[in-house]
């Protein structure tokens, strides 16, 4: 009973993110103040991240390809699926779910408890609206982040392979060109864009309907994590059987 | 002037306020005191149009808040100022930028005349230096003073303070309580405190509604308090053995 109240709740909350929306002159400020902290401020971690992981994967399939019938363009091809497909979307939303998530949640959870949530609520201000309507459309950017880390990527596999001796650049750019399918990008973005809705909001409504202190706030920042996590990991199997299965 | 009558409101099985009528007036401040638990927080937050409540009526100069439509209700809540307990104020603006807010949100006044009124207020509340300090730069009495700023800036018809002198040391305690009463005379407003601070009953307290257990147990003002021979109130208001003499030697020297 309680997960379908939850559940419900949630749903509630994303119908009130549309209502009674606050002032454009107001909202624009808060817009590009959560662009700044959710978006550019997420580009390092992420640029660093997917240059190494892109590297590690074009180590590993270089090392685990044995048979010399299997062409050298494979670590390039492996690189390029892996990272479009699964890493950059997928991998980098769980990491993003850690980053941004647990920022979301603890600063609206921290203006729960400091009671400045109610102080909007009684100005008459739709607080769900003001507070992450900009979040969600700040998150409208995130396959900005995630381009970044397909080209990251696959460009940190091109570094490890060449300069690592584990193939030539020839092979390595070959293997990106090969048999691409350009649905695959359209599928990696579909799923980018459903994370997106679903950072934004997962982390909004565990900050907005925490109750008690401090302590609390950091309990519904690691519960934030761990359900947008669970939630992505889900979305990304069914959105997987639906668009490519 | 703000009136309730009957005021009834459950959480579950839990019966909160049990049956409270009473009114505040204009230009006045009014008290609500209690021990804790005795239904302050929840009284105010029906009195604010937070919770709904599932019996009684609350006016607000002869409109029933249970009746205001969607648009009523949002005009009336601009006309309400609120300090809370802990201040709260955004801490990701600076104090001008605090008391700006609801001037934003609710007028279609320019910059320039944003910024005149927030001078304006901060001048009353006697802070001139403090407009791009963070929140988290300033003292728990200056944050207070920034709050009641903030409250009165869109010229409130109602002002609300919850517990407006805890955290405060005695001296700056006096300075809010007579700040709030200077602007509740000064513009006129109804003002409504919850407290249990024994030195705002004294000070401020023009009208006093002590609440106990759910139930309006008594009423009166800081004149009256002394006299009184209600034993709960006798017993919350004057716990303290220097509120036991004090309270002794008024009644001597008015006898």
């Amino acid at each position: 009973m309680k997960y379908l109240h939850n559940i419900g709740t949630y749903f509630i909350m994303i119908k009130n993110m549309f209502r009674k929306p606050t002032k454009w002159s107001v909202m624009k400020i808060l817009i590009l103040k959560d662009i700044d902290d959710l978006i550019i401020g997420s580009l390092g971690i992420v640029a660093f991240i997917s240059f190494f992981v892109g590297g590690v994967v074009a180590i590993q399939t270089s090392l685990n390809i044995s048979n010399p019938l299997i062409p050298k363009y494979l670590v390039g091809f492996a690189t390029r699926q892996s990272i479009i497909l699964e890493f950059a979307p997928t991998f980098i939303s769980i990491i993003m779910a850690g980053k941004v998530g647990s920022f979301i949640t603890s600063s609206i959870g921290t203006m729960r408890v400091t009671e400045q949530i109610d102080a909007l609520e009684v100005m008459g201000i739709n607080a769900i609206n003001y507070l992450v309507f900009p979040k969600f459309i700040a998150l409208t950017l995130y396959p900005f982040i995630i381009s970044i880390a397909m080209f990251l990527g696959i460009l940190g596999g091109l570094a490890a392979c060449v300069y690592g001796g584990y193939g030539t650049y020839e092979d390595y750019i070959e293997g990106v060109q090969v048999d691409f399918i350009p649905f695959h990008m359209a599928y990696a973005f579909i799923k980018t864009m459903a994370f997106a809705f679903l950072l934004a909001t997962i982390p909004s409504y565990y900050g907005y309907f925490m109750k008690g202190g401090a302590l609390e706030v950091g309990k519904a920042s690691t519960t934030s994590f761990v359900w947008t996590s669970v939630i992505i990991i889900l979305v990304n199997y069914l959105l997987t059987s639906l668009l490519l299965g | 002037m703000i009136e309730v009558k009957d005021l009834h409101k459950s959480f579950g099985d839990a019966h909160i306020l049990k049956g409270i009528s009473t009114s505040f007036d204009t230009g006045k401040t009014n008290l609500i005191i209690g021990q804790s638990g005795s239904g302050k927080t929840v009284f105010l937050k029906c009195l604010l149009g937070l919770y709904d409540f599932e019996q009684g009526e609350i006016t607000y100069d002869g409109k029933v808040l249970s009746k205001m439509s969607v648009d009523e209700k949002r005009l009336l809540r601009a006309e309400i100022g609120m300090v809370f307990q802990g201040s709260a104020l955004f801490d990701s603006m600076t104090i001008a930028e605090n008391i700006m807010f609801p001037l934003q949100m609710f007028t279609k006044q320019s910059k320039s005349e944003m910024e005149d009124r927030v001078n304006i207020v901060l001048n009353r509340v006697n802070l001139t230096d403090a407009h791009n300090k963070m929140p988290s730069e300033a003292s728990g009495g200056m944050q207070k003073r920034v709050a009641i700023a903030r409250a009165i800036v869109n010229n409130p018809r109602y002002l609300f303070c919850d517990e407006p002198n805890s955290g405060l040391d005695p001296k700056t305690a006096i300075v809010i309580d007579n700040l709030i009463r200077e602007i509740t005379e000064e513009f006129q407003i109804t003002t409504v405190i919850n407290s249990h601070d024994m030195n705002s009953v004294m000070e401020i307290g023009e009208k006093i509604v002590f609440l106990k257990d759910g139930f309006k147990e008594w009423e009166g003002s800081k004149d009256t308090i002394f006299k009184t021979d209600n034993e709960a109130v006798t017993n919350f208001v004057y716990s303290s053995e220097l509120f036991k003499k004090v309270r002794r030697m008024y009644i001597e020297e008015n006898e």
